[in-house]
């Protein structure tokens, strides 16, 4: 297994009086893509966010590259190579898509290549350019919400639940654009409850329950595995497909 | 489920035009109703020139509400203040503003302005930093704490400059009215216009033609995600409300040059007004203050004339049926 780029040590975090993270372990290795499963409510948003610093840990250590960025400030954390596409996909509605993808690109206008290769697998982006966000669809919102976290390079990309309500072939172009991600050694954190998409795409998985990791293998091995899923997950690969 | 038949074609933009026609509405139905064509024009200047100081003063606090989802009712402390700062260039240069010279005019009141700006401003930064830095987030704690601030500030220009009321004389070169025929349209009116034009002009420019202004946007309508793009969004809020403040300023030497009188409550006694356009307007939407600012003092000007008795009321009455017609405002922002 590749050294890992991030690391989750005995993270705790509460929201308000609720103590959601439970003591989270886990590592994500370098330039593979780490798939975070579990049912509803279990905290996997509450961990993307406490690693985006959207929510401080109570106690534990978010190391990543070797720093511990458990007490940082979010825009810190950002600028540190970290990218985040959160559930409700955070489009800026009033904005253009040109606009949001000027301001997604921190070090100046956004790179011509880099755009094409990103129109390359969401076409509709390029036909909307100027149109303001809040007129998109909900598949093209996912669409550019993906776009804005990969329009610069960075080295981990947590995303969540990219899959929710969107059309099967929107969701064929985001596997093709995920696995170019892969090729080009960029590190991703995936929560998702397609298990079928998260299979297709996934080197490890990592799954919670109740604020806390039980569960961590290759995603191979789970995928061949339909009673540990069903154990894990309540749900077997069988029945996706 | 999204349709992949969503692609197909451009989405039809409906472009929201109908806010905007309520302004050029607004005029042509008063116009019957005054009759005299040089009185409805008069009023109507006079209307526009009122509308444009309170959106000088009101595109800060719109902004300020979008932006940071701050309840500032010690928004009127900044116009006080920087109305009474420009005190400091008017008394000394007050030949300036005696000579019958358009150029020395000019000059006074531009200096007086960039000195209550300056001042206002900076007033701003410490209110930000010291009141409304540990209440964010509060909105009760907000809006005691900042209405404390504006009786703190007004109790403060009486300490330094007296609780009596202040002269505020025109400078001698905006004194009268051009008249066009029968239409007798006050100079000072005019500038005011302009100023107000130049104003939003600007604003319109920052807000869609530079990446501030885009994260000004961004952070109106999602200020995480503007942070988890990287942006120090706390650094954005305090350039605004400083902005916001600088603008107050302006506005009070607008304000305090157009009564030509000056007392310390001068900022509060514009503030029912400033809120109503505001909510008028939409929370945070720049384009909707400004109709919102127009219509209001329109409406006043109108009724004022039309039926004394319920001009009081009049702006209520607007707000209510904008309110009505559109519960977030003419202009809402995506997130409200």
């Amino acid at each position: 297994m590749a050294d890992p780029i991030l690391r989750l040590e005995g993270v705790h975090t509460h929201i308000g009086q609720y103590h959601i993270l439970q003591g989270v372990d886990f590592e994500v290795p370098r330039g593979e893509l780490t798939v975070l499963l579990g049912r509803n409510g279990a905290g996997k948003t509450t961990t993307l966010r406490t690693i985006m610093g959207l929510w401080k840990p109570s106690r534990g250590r978010v190391v990543f590259d070797g720093q511990d960025i458990g007490g940082r400030d979010t825009p810190d954390i950002a600028q540190g190579g970290i990218a985040y596409v959160p559930e409700a996909m955070g489009i800026f509605a009033d904005l253009t898509v040109r606009e949001n993808m000027i301001l997604a690109a921190r070090d100046g206008a956004p790179d011509q290549a880099r755009l094409d290769w990103i129109f390359s697998f969401f076409p509709a982006l390029k036909k909307f350019w100027s149109l303001a966000a809040g007129h998109l669809s909900g598949g093209q919102k996912q669409m550019l919400s993906i776009a804005r976290a990969v329009v610069e390079p960075r080295r981990l990309i947590l995303i969540d639940e990219p899959t929710k309500g969107i059309a099967p072939a929107i969701i064929e172009n985001m596997i093709r654009a995920f696995q170019d991600l892969k090729r080009s050694d960029t590190t991703i954190l995936l929560v998702e409850q397609n298990f079928r998409f998260a299979s297709m795409l996934g080197d490890g998985v990592v799954v919670m329950d109740d604020g806390r990791i039980v569960h961590r293998d290759r995603m191979a091995a789970l995928a061949g595995d339909p009673a540990a899923q069903t154990r894990l997950l309540g749900l077997s690969l069988d029945a996706h497909q | 489920m999204t349709s992949a038949a969503d692609d197909t074609g451009l989405p039809r933009v409906k472009l929201d035009y109908l806010p905007a026609l309520l302004v050029p509405g607004l005029m042509i139905v008063a116009a019957p109703l005054i009759g005299s064509g040089s009185t409805w024009a008069t009023l109507t200047v006079a209307g526009l020139a009122m509308g444009m100081m309170i959106f000088i003063i009101a595109s800060g606090l719109t902004l300020v509400f979008g932006l940071m989802d701050v309840l500032n009712f010690g928004h009127g402390a900044f116009i006080s203040i920087g109305a009474y700062l420009a005190l400091i260039v008017v008394v000394p240069l007050a030949p300036w503003f005696a000579a019958d010279s358009l150029p020395l005019n000019l000059a006074g009141l531009l200096l007086a302005i960039l000195v209550a700006m300056a001042g206002s401003g900076a007033l701003g930064y410490a209110f930000e930093r010291v009141l409304i830095m540990p209440v964010y987030g509060q909105h009760l704690k907000q809006i005691l704490i900042t209405m404390g601030g504006l009786i703190v500030a007004e109790q403060m220009i009486h300490v330094v400059w007296g609780a009596q009321q202040v002269a505020m004389p025109l400078p001698t070169a905006f004194r009268g009215a051009i008249t066009f025929g029968d239409i007798a349209v006050e100079k000072y009116r005019l500038i005011a216009v302009c100023i107000g034009l130049v104003v939003f002009g600007a604003m319109f420019l920052v807000l869609n033609r530079t990446k501030i202004g885009l994260l000004i946007r961004a952070g109106v309508e999602n200020g995480e995600m503007v942070e988890a793009l990287g942006y120090r969004i706390r650094r954005l809020f305090v350039g605004v409300f400083v902005a916001g403040s600088a603008l107050a300023g302006l506005g009070g030497v607008m304000w305090a040059f157009y009564r030509e009188t000056l007392t310390a409550n001068i900022g509060g006694e514009v503030m029912i007004m400033v809120f109503i356009v505001i909510i008028i307007g939409g929370l945070g939407s720049v384009g909707g203050c400004f109709l919102g600012a127009l219509l209001v003092a329109l409406t006043a000007n109108y009724t004022a004339f039309l039926a004394p008795k319920v001009a009081l009321g009049s702006n209520i009455l607007l707000m209510v049926l904008v309110l009505m017609w559109r519960p977030m405002g003419l202009y809402p922002v995506a997130k409200r």
